[in-house]
């Protein structure tokens, strides 16, 4: 199955950080891209993050994060999916340094979307993980 | 606004456990900045400990870890407080870490009527745009009118609130938003202040201000002198002040994070630089100037020390702070800074009826009814749209990409071992204070806290003084106020 524009996107926030413009934006990027997008509101733990994806039975979890625990919650919130047996994809956007991205894929996150990432890309890259997971299972 | 007294060079630092962040301070002070500037962690900004379960992973990691008073007293280990001024960049439990620093001063020897410096405190903000709130607003707001009230009886140096912009810039807004809320926000406090009995007078000359500078020159400039402007009319206008001092706005400026770009880090200091030349010309009384490597971590010594010698060429290279407000006159400064000030009245008009006559209560019912958030989000969205199609160009993300694949830079990096020293720390401060002290002292702020009509200040140095932590006295007051639940819009 390819990826469609009808696939359900989970963004968050998890962690203390309360710096949302950016999940916002991306939220009205996917959303005008045809994605239906849940937005979960700030201050989640990884384990309300992977309950509301799997209640709300979403096709990709976003995260963003911009206050440098991606290191520690970005894997804990692929730990707690894969848990209760949801395959999402985790897909991280935020300040994250580059040295840190493959460590970050080594954990299970599918993509990572950095400072001044272009719309189209954020689309491209949220459909190209949403493919290359329904090639998957 | 300069010929005599420059502005202060205050350089924004922490990180790490308090001694770090002293180490850090110490250099600064070394290397020429003349005030302290104090960022705190995430946990401690939402007045959690270090071993609360959602501090995982951020301890010491945006900031200073601050849990105790013993924190506190590492933070600003010889360094005297009466010689130097000190800010601290803290909102939510802003009340509990004055109370700690008040406590942590007076123990080292310096009476808290000496102590010079500002507390942000402003908690409107953090609704509208940082999101860094504990307590729902009224209860918040509560907190502050204590906060304002103590300092204008017992601390004639202190800025009770630094009204900030900065966030509300940061999360989007335009420079009229920034402004006007930021004003708007200002006049909640005043009227908050005079509703609690205080004359105008004895408080308003302690209020400041906190802009972004960001990278539209003359607009930025405009801003400020708009700010100016409306501050002295609707104080002397519509608030009755007579005191010059509280007809000024005094005003602190940081250069645009937002601004600054992953790709190219180093052009940072060239977007810095003019960032900061625009808070200069624009007067501003303080100054921290951003590193180039922060859209992607908090900064090494290296490039703060580059921030620092940004603001140190602006100020004795250049001449340009022989003169004030230089661009005064200007037929184009003097337009934008006439329509700065028409777009802003017409915000204050709009929050003034819907508070039915009070800027508190309309700025309270925006943050309620999500009007601030919704039209920060707005001007967000529209400013990336505009950015996506190439009609506003920021080298190096959409124009100018060549040497985009270079990253080289050098990067402080955090590890996880200052969580784990800090929460041993805290484990000795638990386990050496008196229990029964602390637990005593904790039941009487939770029942001060009930009662609307008392200052909570004088019981929040004493639960500072017996080492209860940040957490146990958000914890005693959160029992009677609650908290805060935003309901998400996108």
């Amino acid at each position: 199955m390819s990826a469609s524009s009808a696939s359900r996107v989970l963004i968050g926030k998890v962690g203390l950080d309360g710096h949302d413009r950016g999940v916002k934006v991306v939220a009205r990027i996917l959303r005008d891209a045809g994605f239906e997008v849940i937005y979960t509101g700030l201050f989640q733990t990884p384990a309300t993050i992977a309950a509301a994806a799997v209640d709300e039975d979403v096709d990709l979890v976003g995260l963003s994060m911009l206050s440098g625990a991606h290191m520690t919650l970005a894997p804990a919130v692929v730990a707690e999916l894969r848990a209760r047996g949801c395959n999402a994809p985790v897909v991280v956007g935020g300040i994250i340094p580059a040295q840190h991205i493959q460590r970050l894929k080594d954990a299970g996150v599918a993509a990572v979307l950095t400072p001044g990432a272009p719309a189209d890309q954020v689309v491209a890259v949220v459909r190209q993980v949403l493919d290359d997971a329904a090639a998957l299972h | 606004m300069y010929r005599s007294k420059l502005w202060t060079m205050r350089m924004f630092a922490g990180f790490g456990t308090a001694d770090d962040t002293n180490w850090r301070f110490k250099e600064i002070i070394k290397s020429g900045g003349d005030g302290l500037s104090t960022a705190f962690d995430m946990p401690t900004l939402l007045g959690l400990d270090s071993d609360d379960p959602m501090s995982l992973g951020e301890v010491g990691r945006c900031g200073v870890a601050i849990d105790t008073l013993a924190d506190m007293e590492d933070l600003y280990a010889g360094i005297d407080l009466g010689a130097t001024t000190t800010s601290m960049t803290i909102n939510s439990p802003a009340a509990p870490i004055f109370a700690m620093f008040i406590a942590q001063a007076e123990k080292a020897g310096t009476t808290r009527a000496r102590l010079g410096g500002t507390l942000q405190n402003d908690i409107l903000k953090e609704y509208q745009a940082q999101k860094e709130f504990v307590f729902p607003p009224r209860q918040s707001m509560r907190l502050v009118r204590d906060t304002i009230s103590f300092t204008a009886a017992e601390m004639p140096r202190w800025h009770s609130v630094s009204i900030s912009g900065y966030h509300i810039r940061e999360a989007g807004s335009t420079a009229a938003e920034e402004l006007a809320f930021t004003l708007a926000n200002g006049f909640a406090y005043v009227e908050l202040a005079m509703k609690a009995g205080l004359p105008i007078d004895s408080f308003a000359p302690r209020l400041s201000f906190f802009f972004n500078a960001h990278i539209d020159f003359f607009e930025e400039i405009a801003k400020y002198r708009a700010a100016r402007r409306i501050w002295a009319r609707w104080l002397r206008e519509r608030y009755g002040a007579q005191l010059e001092r509280s007809l000024q706005l005094r005003f602190h400026t940081q250069t645009a994070g937002v601004s600054l770009t992953a790709q190219q880090p180093e052009v940072n200091i060239v977007r810095t630089a003019i960032e900061a030349l625009a808070g200069v010309l624009g007067g501003t009384q303080s100054l921290h100037t951003n590193s180039m490597d922060e859209a992607m971590a908090l900064p090494t010594e290296k490039s703060a020390r580059i921030a620092l010698r940004t603001q140190q060429v602006i100020a004795y290279e250049t001449n340009v702070a022989h003169v004030a407000d230089p661009l005064g006159g200007s037929y184009f400064v003097e337009a934008l800074t006439d329509e700065m000030e028409r777009q802003a009245e017409e915000l204050f008009a709009h929050l003034d009826a819907l508070g039915g006559g009070s800027l508190l209560e309309g700025c309270i019912r925006g943050i309620e009814e999500n009007w601030f958030q919704g039209r920060i989000a707005d001007s967000a969205f529209d400013l990336e749209r505009k950015i996506n199609r190439g009609d506003r160009v920021v080298v190096g993300v959409n124009r100018f990409t060549e040497g985009n694949d270079d990253s080289s830079m050098e990067l402080l990096e955090i590890t996880n071992e200052d969580e784990a020293r800090q929460l041993k720390r805290l484990d000795v401060v638990r386990h050496d204070r008196n229990q029964a002290a602390v637990d005593e002292v904790l039941a009487r702020l939770a029942a001060e806290a009930a009662d609307p009509e008392v200052n909570l200040m004088p019981c929040l140095i004493e639960a500072a003084g017996a080492y209860a932590s940040l957490g146990e006295i958000m914890g005693a007051m959160g029992s009677v106020f609650g908290r805060h639940v935003e309901v998400p819009v996108i």
